[in-house]
């Protein structure tokens, strides 16, 4: 059953896509490669003044055909010299820095030690400005005794986003859900609010592509006498539209 | 006298000749004069850059089917499914989740009605979180001179396994084949190890579970 509902959002995606963009080349010539990555061979080259259709984009490679109905990969480097109907150059947007620090959403997937358990992160970011952004995380952390899973809402300050490596600090708030192992004679599950300070590392890696490094300490408002504080270290990795 | 001879045409000058209104005529009119040469005009036109309306294709959606050794329980069909987005040419991320049951012990088997899991406990389930890169792009010859655009990856990750009652953190590590069958759609084969520590049968172990699968995928 899950299948069929893969197979038919496949064919809805397959449906969706758009008109191919027309374009006349204006270099010598450019290179049409049997795949989209440089390790794939060169097959055909299409002249100056000869006019192909860019039909998608897939990263910095641009699936074209040619008048004569030949299908390749040209780079984004060559397809941004040729020129569109009204004489203009071809402009692509091109994923860098300076659009990381523009950057609106982005997600990504942390893993560490969540007080002597394995974390697993996954999380959504929404920049309210280049410095500071809201995240969305839910967590599940897997120790020797117990099961944790828990949610948690932050505001996070980038210090220099314009720059490649930048620190960060976190304060924000969640809710904890903890499971006693199975193989453990049964204690109740429990569920508390959480509240967090962090700080850490984002390194700007490539286009849209993103390393995190972080270190979070929590204060776990039990229902016993003493709140419970945990150190958290996490790495990872996430990407920007 | 002289003097407003002189006055007189200078004043005449002005008025005739727009070249010599700089004399005469207060300089904000000589500004708006429109002889007067423009070396930089400053109302250029700002040129309306639109980007063209390419589609992007960055995504990748494929569901797979296969088998999977779970270790000490047998081993059984796996379905998964899982998106992967391609950040460069060489790298993509992926989050997979995938099902399978695990089968009777061969104590179980043995002792004949010892039951160590139940039904419930016996489903095998797994979420997880890789990084992919893309060693050996090339093309694969099926028949003749038909040749398809492949890539051998190599992929590891973190997720999380359920597996009798308990989750349990997970690390797997594989290699794949894909295989772009036309622009969109790909074949991929893949061998995925997925590593977690267990108590299940009394000593603590690592469990290694090998998961063979083959998939098709559709970029978008």
């Amino acid at each position: 059953m899950r299948e069929l509902v893969i197979f038919v959002v496949m064919l809805a995606c397959a449906a969706a896509h758009g008109r191919p963009v027309p374009v006349t080349v204006d270099e010598p010539y450019i290179e049409l490669h049997t795949g989209p990555g440089r390790g794939y061979p060169v097959f055909h080259v299409v002249d100056r003044g000869e006019r192909i259709e860019v039909l998608g984009q897939r990263t910095t490679w641009f699936r074209v055909r040619t008048v004569r109905g030949k299908k390749g990969w040209v780079h984004q480097e060559q397809i941004e010299q040729t020129l569109r109907a009204d004489g203009s150059a071809v402009d692509i947007e091109r994923l860098d820095l300076e659009s990381f620090s523009k950057r609106r959403f982005e997600m990504g997937v942390l893993g560490g030690d969540y007080g002597g358990a394995n974390v697993i992160s996954v999380y959504g970011a929404y920049a309210l400005s280049p410095h500071l952004s809201t995240e969305l995380s839910v967590s599940q952390g897997l120790g020797s005794f117990s099961d944790s899973q828990f949610v948690n809402l932050n505001v996070v300050h980038q210090l220099f986003p314009e720059r490649r490596l930048s620190p960060t600090f976190t304060l924000g708030t969640g809710v904890i859900r903890t499971q006693p192992r199975a193989t453990l004679v049964a204690t109740e599950d429990r569920t508390d609010q959480t509240a967090h300070v962090g700080v850490g590392v984002r390194a700007y890696v490539t286009r849209a592509f993103v390393f995190r490094l972080e270190y979070k300490s929590y204060v776990v408002f039990t229902s016993r006498d003493d709140n419970e504080e945990i150190d958290e270290w996490k790495a990872g990795f996430s990407f920007f539209l | 006298m002289e003097s407003r001879l002189l006055l007189l045409f200078v004043m005449l000058c002005s008025v005739s000749l727009p070249g010599c209104a700089l004399f005469g005529a207060a300089p904000e009119e000589s500004v708006d004069d429109d002889t007067t040469p423009v070396v930089i005009d400053p109302g250029i036109e700002r040129r309306d850059v639109k980007r063209p309306d390419i589609d992007r294709e960055n995504f990748e959606l494929s569901a797979y089917a296969g088998l999977i050794s779970i270790e000490d329980f047998g081993t059984n069909t796996v379905a998964g499914a899982r998106v992967a987005f391609h950040i460069t040419e060489d790298v993509f991320i992926e989050a997979g989740y995938g099902a399978s049951e695990g089968e009777e012990t061969s104590f179980e088997l043995l002792s004949g009605n010892a039951q160590l899991l139940t039904e419930s406990e016996r489903e095998f389930t797994y979420y997880n979180a890789s990084l992919g890169y893309n060693v050996l792009p090339g093309e694969v010859f099926f028949w003749g001179n038909r040749a398809f655009s492949s890539s051998l990856y190599l992929i590891a990750g973190v997720g999380s396994t359920e597996f009798a009652g308990d989750d349990r953190f997970t690390i797997n590590v594989g290699a794949g084949l894909r295989v772009l069958l036309n622009d969109l759609i790909a074949v991929r084969l893949d061998v995925r190890d997925h590593l977690f520590d267990t108590d299940l049968l009394g000593t603590d172990k690592t469990s290694h579970n090998i998961e063979y699968h083959l998939g098709f995928s559709l970029f978008f």
